[in-house]
């Protein structure tokens, strides 16, 4: 019973983890740049590609093990890097102040190019880099067998959560962005440059994502279609917590995973729609989420 | 005047459907194919610019369309009931009749609430769909052939039966919404769309309003689902999925909320692309569409309808002189 109940909670906080990485990256682009991005899921499986191109270079150079991290770290980097200027600067530019559901449109057709981006660079084999996997060992917990690299996907994902959070709250460029949140027109009106912060902020949300695809490579089969699962749970995980809110990401992504990681242990029956029925419940008891303030009406 | 309008309106949609209908006997049979499935999308995207009238935008019509394609698929298989009108026409009235329960639930959302929400519901029966193994779960089932008033048509007519059934239901479908949009709700929706506030302020109740366009989308949605599982002669749950709805909205934005002909133009044209890029290019058809899908975003945001809707104050401006 015990034993089931530490099951449920760590197979669910895992995955709360890996969620919460694609998920704040999604809350946080939409809160600067009000976009909601489907593209973001086209990110991460390109961050998923990536690792599993480098990973196996790693290896042949033979450089000691531990590494492997920054290597992975380096090639989601890289995919933030090509992926930015194209996406921001080259297409989601020109509809800033655009009807919302229009720029969901566009980022829905960018989402439609990259799954074939992705099958024109990678072709349609599946990749397998399970090796990264094992250097950090595993843990004992009682009866339980736990993969070490498992465990440090939850204090990478609060190392991701914390380092966003206090960087937005605590430095001087953080809060800039708070002002470009909270106003565009008039924090550019006192000198800031509000289509760096975009970029800068576009680029924190691709990397985020390419970060959670990069470091899954090793847990799962990096294939076509992956990218398709991320963007519904990533949009459920952000419509509980509330659009913009890093902590409602933090609780919206532990909603999902524990409910998911309940429903497979209980009732394995009901894993493919649990999330939906959390993220409908949540919208018919709270339309805009967990941590949305009250905002003035328009009259 | 508006007595000569409409009366006008009512020929030339006659005029349009006859040309359409005897075209259909000279066109290469896969064409007759796309231009049915067009329809059927057609009717989903009039639905979502219904809604559009109002400002909302559902991301979930992939729901309706599920739920009219597995009406339309049930009565066939379970029931026996094979004649095509008749399984539109009731699966037209039960997605509506769903649409009227979840509309006052759905009508208190707006923006990108709406649209996630409706999202939700799509997501949610797509996931019961694959896992109701009765029903054929991932892979769904096939459905009989059709027969129109009790006659079964040969194979060679069967798609030319199903395309002169569909183009003369959204001829009808054209003209009532016409008429709808230009009655009292079908004018406030317009109004909500603007400043919802001001609407209730002057004594009208956008609830409601919304919930009548709910209604109608879901309706339509359920008969585009029944047409498109027809035409296809199969049904699966990949009907729910939010890559359909994906393509209805798509449909709607590329219209634009002014002409309901535009719509089904527009609906052509999305199949167009997709039946040719899959055919020349099928390992990156979905690079194509999207490349199209951002192309005619940049060139045309307001949609085909704003053309048709200068060329005809143009028109009216000269008959005026």
């Amino acid at each position: 019973m015990f034993d089931e109940i530490l099951t449920i909670f760590l197979d669910g906080a895992i995955y709360a983890s890996w969620l919460f990485i694609v998920a704040v990256g999604l809350t946080f682009v939409f809160g600067v740049l009000k976009i909601l991005n489907i593209a973001h899921g086209g990110i991460y499986a390109l961050g998923a590609y990536s690792a599993a191109t480098i990973v196996p270079i790693f290896y042949t150079l033979g450089l000691p093990e531990e590494f492997v991290i920054i290597a992975m770290l380096f090639s989601a980097l890289a995919v933030a890097i090509v992926i930015t200027p194209i996406m921001e600067r080259g297409l989601l530019r020109r509809f800033y102040g655009q009807d919302e559901v229009l720029i969901v449109l566009v980022t829905y057709a960018i989402y439609l190019v990259l799954e074939d981006v992705q099958k024109l660079i990678w072709g349609m084999k599946s990749f397998y880099v399970s090796e990264p996997r094992e250097i950090l060992g595993g843990v004992e917990m009682g009866s339980l067998y736990y993969v070490g690299y498992d465990l440090a996907l939850i204090g990478l994902a609060i190392f991701c959560g914390l380092t966003l959070w206090l960087t937005l709250n605590k430095t001087r460029s953080g809060k800039i962005v708070l002002a470009v949140i909270h106003n565009p027109e008039i924090s550019g009106c006192m000198g800031v440059n509000i289509n760096k912060v975009y970029l800068a902020a576009f680029f924190v949300g691709a990397f985020l994502a390419a970060l959670a695809g990069s470091f899954t490579a090793p847990l799962i089969s990096v294939q076509v279609g992956i990218s398709v699962a991320v963007v519904i749970e990533s949009f459920a995980v952000v419509i509980i917590g509330g659009l913009g809110s890093i902590p409602g990401a933090v609780i919206g992504a532990l909603i999902i995973g524990m409910a998911r990681a309940a429903c497979v242990h209980k009732f394995p029956e009901a894993e493919i729609f649990i999330m939906y029925f959390c993220m409908a419940g949540m919208l018919i008891f709270r339309p805009k989420g967990l941590f949305q303030g009250a905002q003035a009406r328009k009259i | 005047m508006i007595n000569k309008f409409y009366n006008n309106l009512i020929v030339q949609s006659i005029f349009l459907m006859s040309i359409l209908i005897i075209m259909g006997l000279f066109i290469p049979n896969w064409l007759v194919f796309v231009i049915t499935k067009a329809i059927a999308y057609g009717l989903v995207a009039l639905g979502i610019v219904t809604l559009m009238r109002g400002g909302l935008v559902s991301f979930g019509q992939g729901f309706v369309f599920a739920i009219g394609g597995y009406t339309a698929g049930l009565l066939g298989t379970q029931a026996g009931l094979t004649d095509a009108i008749l399984l539109l026409f009731i699966s037209f009235l039960f997605t509506g009749f769903v649409g009227l329960i979840i509309g006052p639930l759905l009508a208190r959302y707006r923006d990108i609430f709406f649209a996630m929400l409706s999202l939700a519901f799509s997501m949610v029966l797509y996931g019961v769909l694959i896992k109701i193994d009765a029903i054929g779960g991932s892979d769904g089932f096939v459905l009989p052939e059709s027969t129109y008033f009790g006659i079964l048509p040969s194979t060679e007519y069967a798609d030319y039966m199903l395309y002169l059934v569909s183009i003369i239901l959204s001829g009808i479908v054209s003209i009532l919404l016409r008429y709808y949009y230009n009655s009292t709700p079908g004018l406030i929706a317009l109004a909500v769309r603007e400043n919802e506030l001001r609407v209730e302020y002057l004594g009208a109740s956008a609830f409601t309003v919304t919930v009548l366009n709910f209604t109608i989308a879901a309706g339509l949605g359920g008969m585009g689902g029944a047409l498109n599982g027809i035409a296809l002669g199969h049904i699966d749950p990949e009907f729910s999925y939010w890559t359909t709805s994906g393509e209805f909205v798509f449909i709607s934005i590329l219209a634009g909320y002014l002409s309901v002909p535009a719509v089904f133009l527009a609906a052509l044209l999305l199949e167009l692309v997709r039946s040719f890029s899959g055919r020349y290019f099928p390992d990156t058809w979905q690079l194509i569409l999207g490349v199209f899908l951002i192309l005619s975003i940049i060139y045309i945001p307001t949609g085909i309808g704003s053309f048709f809707k200068k060329f005809m104050d143009k028109l009216n401006k000269k008959k005026n002189k």
